[in-house]
């Protein structure tokens, strides 16, 4: 203590020396280590943390971190035809201004009383979300699209009593990764794709699916941009073999594309980032999970799930319910283990879906469609680029490869750069089959103009 | 409809204790402790509980015995009580306590509520058995039974949710005794003679906030279903008495003695209700599991109840053999207390000492230690 | 000053607000798309026929049609129906550490620097946000002692996850993972110590307290551990806010059997300055963001767990991990011994940054000053709820003081009027407060209570939430139903929900219940 300076600390209101004093003397200490004395010396930190000095002022730490975030060049700045995984769609004004709420943000567990607006509001995101993927059962949303995968793959292992796992060659390899990591006890196989259109190879699925099957996974639209047309067989073949059929859909795709349990689908997922949140460096992922509603699959949701009961006066209130699947109901008996996610992602979801309204999501997905299409017609004029996959319909994202040019994707991305422009993700390291390659993506925010000087500038980058 | 409470003291309850001697079974034992300046303390234990039914409760009907057996305690409280029976003023003995039960029982009484220790429990389940709820109020030396409050005054709060709320949880709860022959030189021989219904203390309900942990009946089937996947066929298993170890065999479709040992080899009965004697011809010195499960708020694994495990049967099997089962419920109403063993041979009891991985669900353990 | 502050005469607001569904108007748009440009019409013709037939949607999602005003409000109301941590004294949401989140942290996480990058931006427009990570992993380098940090799980409870797959891979490399499968933890850690290990394949081994200290002995621990022993996962202090004074000869027993240590300090808050992970010996840690280091809670999340490791542990860490060449940031995914992706891209980064910002505005002085002040506080009120509130205790280690937080026991209060903590904590609403934690299962503690008085809160705001306990406690002895029929003044009145323990009776979408209720 004594070794201190006398700071004052907006953020803690007890940090003035007389009202510290006055605890203390209520506690009959002298000073406050004597609160924490019993802690053995050996476990004490006897130094001072070796930290930068502090700014304590507001002005100064604004400055400071504004200063570095100077340094960052936004997609507010540039071009962007990134997406991969994470996706700049418009954000309405609404979505920020509820996620603001002092309210939302700084809440946290509260329960059916306290916090009946936010249990009403997630029992809204789930019942939103059943619409868009035409299902009853919606678990509260998970950490990103890459858990909700792998919870819905484990659910399929759980539900089933096997073990092999088949998945898409194509899919992303993050979320491979994550589930390589995740059902480690398990025997994941890839299948293979028609390298013409990158449709699921069905001779192939039909040689490795056997009755150790637990679950056939497939990404629609794929992360490689294009529409998967064989989803009724796919999984039809899936139940044939008594495997359940997992599909992982882009919420933004569900205005135009089929929901997934009407061609099949046991189990539907994917990241709800699309739905109204910023990209913020991918800190806006958030995974959904939904499901039939049969007892199987409730009882293997590893989520909070926020029930609708009626009181006497016909007041509707959200309680946390079967809380023992949870790790917070029975610790390692649970299904999987439960934590805090992405709740507030959840809400402005809710909101998102909510002005969005069925023509809204219909209109974003026509938008996005038209102008795939038109990019890939007038990006395939260009020499020294060929679009890949073209007998098959992308919807918001689609694979330029470079093979004829005599530049890398990492160069070509580097020029476009230079003209403000951030090229498509290089996929040359992580599929190399297809060669060099980059996977480019346009939503509703990309204009046509964008398109254009994209076209113009690789035309001038490869001629 | 009329509530009717029957009440019954045992006068010299506990009056052994303040004076060494343990427990006071026996008319030779209660003159040594009244010429030991031993006082009566049950009757007063008993007024602090009769005092709070009397504060809270309308209309209740009680009956009781005469003079220091209730007659007297309703009395200097001001309560209207109706007399049944007669008793000897001088001399009351273990029939007085049996007889009075036995007219509550007649006289339809819906809640029974004596004053005593384990030697009155087994007076009264002698009489009632399981045909009437019963609620002790702890006034004895002994009280291995787990039918008694924690205090007198909780003992009225029982009574009076008992009248007064419609849910009430009964519960099968254990009436022990031990040998105070055996008890005063030393050694412990206990006895579990059976369950009486005693409602249950709602204070230490745990809370289930919406549906938190599950409910004791699926723990019990995680529990056994673990069991019994882990059985092996080159080994005897030795079940001893509780619900709680009881839940496997009728999950193996295997029938069974509650309060008995019954023994399993390869999914079959081999016998039911073993003594010591059969326990010890069948396993010889084949390989062999005890299950068992802590006598409920005692902690007891070994001496009380299951004294047929013997020193022998237990040297036999090993004490890594040894599988203890539990609902963390149970566990967590040890109130912090090890487990207890008393198996009436020292080296055995200290040889049993230590920690152990109690199965509380399905392939979920907490370690509990055991004392002597 | 004095202890009386005034208790409020409180009501929540309470809008009756219907389901969103109810307030759909057909036709009406909560927002508009633009119109695609003719020239890319005519040049890609009809949308309609281009979708590929047989996974057309052809009928609109049923999604509600509300006008922009209306959603607005609608989500204003149910905002207005949540006790956020910054309008109400949150001091009961103990083991959470609901904490002042600084506003002009909120201003740089939505600034468009931040919150319009893309993660697979071209690593030269991105050198701000990779300092940032570069330098915060530095602070919790430097405030834990160990050697080096991700911040890729997207909260605790994935970081104790990745923390049991690290443990995994070590062992395996050296030629024990199949060997080495049980897990130690205390029962009294987080649950999601033993579940998060045990959905990565190990046995759990659940150690609970001994006698009157609130931890386990020695001893206890020698009995469990053996060549099978994978790691201890533990936390400490524990929920109840005793040190364990025993944990470094904890750790020394499980390293002696060949397992590894890691500390869940996701509540970091009685901690810093004082007692650091290195000096108690452990391998491997993670520290939740969004308690004591400020980040908000957001509803539950979006949220970070960093997951801390020593040297000898860092190759296994998730990819990519930024490196600074001496020149630039970079990310490098160059780590063939990494346990692979936890979490898409890297993490939470907003609340990094948002951590970042915290711990330069304080420092080190202030970083111990949030812990003594955290001591402190929890102390006082300790003192206070046992000397002047009627049927509350404090279980274990009677009489002495405890670090940020203590877990009470209203067993007195219900044996002596029925009152038990569910009826406390749904009756404190009444007066403002958010409702408080109880406890994680299993309920060692009988009608539990934790609330956790962090340094953002007041003497006047403590003395406050002192005295609302007081006030309820003394409305249980003379007027228990006022209590067992709370709450009256929030957003909804009591609802006997007996829990659902069927799934058939689980309701989580409108269309769910107008399906049993045989509405259209």
């Amino acid at each position: 203590m004594s070794n201190k300076k006398n700071i004052v600390y907006p953020y803690m209101p007890n940090s003035v020396d007389s009202i510290k004093k006055e605890m203390m003397d209520e506690l009959g200490i002298r000073s406050i280590d004597e609160l924490y004395s019993y802690i053995p010396k050996q476990l004490r930190f006897q130094e001072k943390l070796n930290l930068p000095e502090p700014l304590l002022s507001e002005i100064e730490l604004k400055e400071h971190v504004e200063e570095i975030l100077s340094k960052n060049i936004s997609c507010d700045e540039n071009i962007n035809f990134l997406g991969a995984g994470c996706y700049r769609h418009y954000v309405p004004a609404i979505c920020d201004e509820i996620n603001s709420r002092s309210e939302f943000l700084t809440a946290y567990c509260g329960g059916t009383y306290s916090d009946h607006g936010k249990c009403q509001a997630i029992f809204e995101f789930t019942s939103l979300m059943g619409e868009l993927v035409d299902m009853d059962v919606v678990g509260l949303a998970t950490y990103d699209g890459g858990q909700a995968t792998c919870t819905s793959l484990r659910m399929a292992n759980r539900i089933t009593g096997r073990n092999e796992l088949l998945v898409p060659r194509t899919m992303n390899p993050e979320i491979l990764s994550q589930l390589r990591n995740y059902c480690d006890s398990m025997t994941i196989t890839l299948i293979n794709f028609n390298p013409k259109t990158g449709q699921i190879d069905l001779n192939d699925l039909k040689n490795k699916i056997s009755e150790n099957t637990a679950g056939v996974f497939i990404e629609n639209p794929s992360y490689l941009g294009f529409i998967e047309e064989q989803g009724e067989e796919i999984g039809k073949i899936a139940h044939e073999h008594g495997a359940i059929f997992v599909v992982s859909a882009d919420p933004s795709s569900l205005g135009v594309l089929e929901a997934p349990v009407n061609y099949g689908a046991d189990i539907t997922c994917g990241d709800i980032q699309c739905l109204g949140m910023h990209m913020g460096y991918g800190s806006g992922q958030s995974g959904y999970i939904a499901s039939k509603d049969k007892p199987e699959y409730i009882m293997n949701f590893p989520n909070h799930f926020y029930s609708l009961y009626e009181n006497d006066k016909g007041e509707f209130g959200f309680s946390r319910s079967l809380n023992q699947r949870t790790s917070y109901g029975s610790r390692e008996k649970a299904v999987e283990y439960l934590g805090t996610n992405t709740g507030l992602w959840a809400i402005t979801a809710a909101v998102y879906l909510s002005l969005m309204g069925p023509e809204g999501m219909y209109d974003l997905g026509r938008n996005i469609m038209y102008k795939s299409q038109y990019a890939i017609m007038v990006l395939s004029e260009i020499k020294g680029l060929k679009v890949m996959f073209s007998d098959s319909i992308s919807f918001k994202e689609f694979i330029l490869n470079f093979d004829e040019s005599s530049k890398t994707v990492e160069e070509i991305n580097k020029e476009l750069l230079n003209r403000g422009i951030f090229g498509g993700k290089d996929l040359s390291k992580e599929f190399e089959e297809l060669g060099n390659s980059a996977l480019y993506c346009v939503t509703e925010v990309t204009r046509k103009s964008d398109i254009d000087k994209l076209a113009n500038e690789l035309k001038g980058i490869l001629g | 409809m009329i509530k009717r409470l029957g009440f019954i003291i045992n006068p010299i309850a506990g009056m052994g204790g303040k004076v060494g001697l343990k427990g006071t079974d026996g008319e030779e034992i209660v003159k040594k402790a009244l010429s030991l300046g031993a006082k009566k303390v049950a009757p007063n234990k008993a007024k602090i509980t009769l005092k709070y039914i009397k504060d809270n409760i309308d209309g209740l009907e009680i009956l009781t015995y005469p003079g220091d057996m209730g007659e007297e305690e309703c009395k200097e409280l001001g309560i209207t009580s109706i007399v049944v029976g007669n008793i000897n003023m001088e001399n009351t003995t273990y029939l007085d306590t049996e007889e009075a039960a036995l007219r509550m029982v007649e006289k339809k009484v819906d809640l029974i509520l004596f004053a005593g220790g384990d030697g009155t429990a087994r007076n009264i389940y002698t009489s009632v058995g399981d045909r009437v709820p019963v609620i002790g109020i702890p006034a004895g030396v002994k009280m291995h039974s787990a039918v008694f409050a924690t205090n007198p005054l909780n003992a009225g709060k029982i009574v009076v949710d008992f009248f007064n709320n419609t849910n009430v949880e009964i519960r099968e709860s254990e009436v022990m005794d031990i040998d105070e022959e055996q008890f005063r030189a030393g050694r412990v021989v206990a006895k579990l003679y059976g369950y009486m219904n005693v409602p249950y203390e709602q204070a230490y309900v745990q809370s289930l906030k919406a549906g938190g942990i599950y409910s004791d009946n699926i723990c019990l089937e995680g529990i056994a279903d673990y069991v019994i996947e882990n059985m092996e066929s080159d080994y005897i298993y030795l079940l001893g008495p509780g619900t709680t170890t009881k839940k496997i065999l009728e999950r193996m479709g295997l029938p069974y003695t509650l309060l008995g040992i019954d023994i399993v080899k390869d999914g079959e009965i081999l016998v039911n209700d073993a003594n010591e004697t059969e326990i010890l011809e069948i396993v010889e010195d084949k390989k062999t599991k005890i299950i068992i499960t802590p006598i409920g708020g005692q902690g007891y694994i070994f001496g009380r109840g299951n004294q047929q495990l013997s020193p022998k049967v237990i040297k036999v099997a090993g004490k890594e053999n040894i599988v203890i089962i539990s609902t963390p419920n149970k566990l967590i109403d040890l109130k912090r207390r090890p487990f207890l063993v008393d198996t009436g041979e020292e080296d055995i009891d200290r040889m049993l000492e230590g920690y152990y991985k109690v199965i509380v669900g399905y392939d979920e353990t907490y370690v509990y230690k055991c004392s002597y | 000053m004095s202890k009386d502050v005034k208790l409020r005469d409180f009501h929540q607001a309470k809008w009756d607000e219907p389901i969103i569904f109810e307030l759909s108007i057909p036709g009406q748009r909560g927002i508009l798309i633009p119109e695609v440009d003719d020239e890319i019409k005519d040049r890609v013709g009809n949308i309609n026929e281009i979708v590929p037939r047989n996974i057309k949607r052809d009928k609109r999602p049923v999604l509600p049609e509300i006008a922009q005003p209306q959603v607005l409000r609608h989500f204003l109301r149910l905002s207005q129906e949540t006790l956020g941590q910054e309008i109400n004294i949150d001091i009961g949401l103990g083991t959470c550490t609901m904490k002042y989140s600084p506003k002009i942290n909120e201003q740089f996480v939505r600034h468009h620097k931040f919150s319009e990058l893309h993660p697979l931006q071209d690593e030269e427009t991105t050198q701000g946000v990779l300092e940032i990570i570069y330098k915060t992993e530095a602070l919790l380098k430097e405030i834990s002692g160990m050697d080096a940090f991700t911040f890729q799980p997207g909260g605790g409870a994935q970081a104790v996850y990745s923390n049991a797959s690290i443990l995994k891979a070590y062992h395996t490399d050296r030629g024990e993972g199949k060997q080495r499968n049980e897990i130690i933890t205390t029962v009294l850690s987080h649950p999601v110590n033993a579940a998060a290990p045990h959905t990565k394949g190990f046995k759990v081994i659940n150690l609970i307290p001994e006698g009157d200290t609130g931890y386990p002995s020695l001893e206890q621990l020698k009995s469990v551990v053996s060549e099978k022993t994978a790691g201890m996962f533990i936390t400490n202090p524990e929920d109840t806010g005793i040190f364990n004074p025993l944990i470094k000869e904890m750790v020394d027993i499980v390293h002696e059997a060949g397992g590894l240590c890691v500390a869940d300090i996701a509540d970091a808050n009685g901690l810093f300055g004082i007692s650091r992970a290195k000096e108690v010996g452990y391998d491997m840690c993670h520290y939740n963001l969004h308690k004591a280091f400020s980040s908000p809670h957001g509803s539950m999340g979006p949220c970070c767990g960093a997951q801390g490791v020593k040297d000898f542990l860092a190759k296994y860490l998730p990819v990519p991990i930024v490196k600074n060449d001496g020149e630039k940031y970079y990310l490098d995914y160059n780590r063939p011994d990494s346990i692979g992706k936890v979490r898409k891209f890297y993490g939470v980064i907003a609340a990094v940054l948002r951590a970042y910002c915290w711990i330069m505005a304080i420092g080190a002085d202030g970083l111990k000053e949030v812990s003594e002040l955290s001591i402190l506080n929890n102390n006082y009120l300790m003192k206070r709820l046992l000397t002047e509130v009627k049927g509350i205790s404090a279980p274990w280690s009677e009489g002495q003081f405890r670090m940020e937080q203590v877990r009470y026991s209203w067993e007195k209060l219900k044996e002596d009027t029925g009152v038990g903590t569910e009826d406390v904590e749904r009756r404190c609403i009444d007066y403002g407060l958010q409702e408080f934690y109880q406890s994680h299962p299993p309920y060692l503690v009988p009608e539990p209570f934790t609330p956790e008085p962090n340094e953002t809160y007041s003497k006047m705001e403590i003395d406050e939430y002192a005295n609302i306990f007081k006030k309820i406690s003394e409305e249980a002895y003379e007027n228990p139903e006022l209590v067992k029929t709370a709450p009256h003044n929030a957003s909804i009145s009591l609802i006997h929900q007996s829990a659902i323990t069927d799934p058939e009776d689980l309701i989580v979408t409108w269309r769910v219940y107008k399906r049993r209720k045989g509405l259209k």
